[in-house]
């Protein structure tokens, strides 16, 4: 080995130590502060549906409960349902389709915050609800989402939903439309004198 | 080659290398550091917003702002931003202040700038934000957010995307980010530092 082939090693390898760091400059994500809730999803949901609450209904061996959607924001295209479904029964079950007159068509999704980014992936296969088992869709996770919505939702709205189960067969829900998520920090916060002079 | 001639050629790329860490550590890292979190938002994106204003870099300039990204069909995470961001200004609105909001769409195809006018309308001081896919793209890289469409089995598609809000100061510098359902209290605390 030649000595000019001993330093053209060598830069080489400078070179290519040089280049290998300088790709660090290329942007990349920075990493942002984590959370203070990991992820603020757990603690939603905390306001009171009153109507849905209480309202329950039974179809086969299932119990649908807790149920309700948000009123919209203007011009908002899709909307979110929300509610219980516990499986009574010794046999597994399935949401397999949802409809409603509000909407081009109903999914059920999954959403879920994944390193501060909001993921939905629909569940192809249905969401299933294992015999003797509750399923909770409720904001930040499982949710019937109206698609297409052809309507706003207003606060006091009832929406009529068809949900279809492989096992049970088909029932129709009314869900009362509640009050829009967040923003609950100034609404009730009564000692906000404080922030100001 | 002699064994005293390797070691000095060896002696020589050592001294070399020893230099360039000294000059990275001490030129290059602080540099990247500062370029880091100085250039977050800096690029060539031209958009318009809800004001038929432009948006571009400059507008992050002048008074302290709040940018977030999402999308008119987004099921949750915007709309609850949105009511959070109408909490804050309600609350700002008592000290006489407003924190000027810009919602990005990372959802060009479908967000139009006529379409997300009343969308944002109803929260005080917040610009919607849209445009070209391409100048879409530009911004999400400028400000370094997430944003992959994700195909829906029935022919349409959801965004996936960064839940976060940030903040600039008024020369226009990322100071630091709000987390999505970040307590009340805990946001105000960030904006009250800035404005
Ligand atoms: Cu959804």
């Amino acid at each position: 080995m030649t000595s000019l082939n001993k330093s053209a090693l060598i830069t080489g390898f400078l070179m290519a130590l040089a280049t290998s760091t300088w790709a660090e400059d290329v942007p990349k994500p920075i990493p942002f502060p984590p959370t203070q809730q990991g992820g603020g999803m757990n603690h939603m949901g905390h306001e009171n549906y009153a109507h849905g609450m209480h309202a329950m209904e039974t179809v086969g061996d299932l119990e649908i409960s807790g149920f309700y959607s948000r009123e919209t924001l203007p011009n908002a295209p899709v909307a979110g349902g929300f509610m219980t479904i516990t499986n009574n029964g010794s046999t597994d079950d399935r949401l397999i389709a949802a409809s409603s007159d509000i909407s081009g068509r109903v999914e059920i999704h999954e959403m879920a915050m994944e390193n501060d980014v909001m993921k939905m992936r629909e569940l192809a296969d249905g969401l299933p609800i294992p015999a003797g088992e509750t399923v909770e869709l409720k904001p930040g996770g499982y949710h019937v989402m109206f698609m297409e919505l052809n309507t706003a939702l207003i606060q006091g709205d009832t929406v009529s939903v068809t949900l279809e189960f492989e096992q049970a067969g088909s029932t129709t829900i009314t869900m009362p439309v509640a009050a829009r998520q967040g923003g609950m920090g100034h609404t009730g916060h009564g000692g906000h004198m404080k922030h100001g002079s | 080659m002699t064994n005293r001639k390797y070691s000095f050629v060896v002696a020589g790329g050592l001294a070399i290398l020893a230099l360039f860490a000294a000059l990275w550590v001490v030129l290059i890292i602080p540099k990247m550091n500062r370029t880091a979190a100085d250039s977050l938002g800096m690029g060539d994106y031209a958009l318009l917003t809800t004001d038929r204003t432009p948006f571009t870099e400059e507008s992050l300039k002048g008074t302290p702002s709040a940018v977030f990204f999402g999308f008119t069909h987004c099921p949750e995470v915007c709309p609850t931003t949105l009511g959070d961001i109408a909490g804050w200004q309600a609350e700002l609105a008592d000290q006489g202040k407003e924190l000027r909001t810009y919602f990005v769409t990372v959802d060009p195809e479908r967000d139009t700038i006529d379409m997300m006018q009343e969308y944002v309308s109803w929260v005080p001081g917040v610009l919607g934000v849209s445009g070209p896919e391409d100048e879409i793209k530009k911004a999400i890289t400028s400000f370094r957010v997430y944003a992959q469409k994700v195909p829906l089995k029935n022919g349409g598609y959801t965004m996936d995307h960064s839940a976060f809000v940030m903040l600039f100061d008024n020369k226009g510098r990322f100071v630091q980010t709000i987390s999505y359902g970040e307590q009340f209290d805990s946001a105000m605390k960030k904006i009250d530092a800035l404005l």
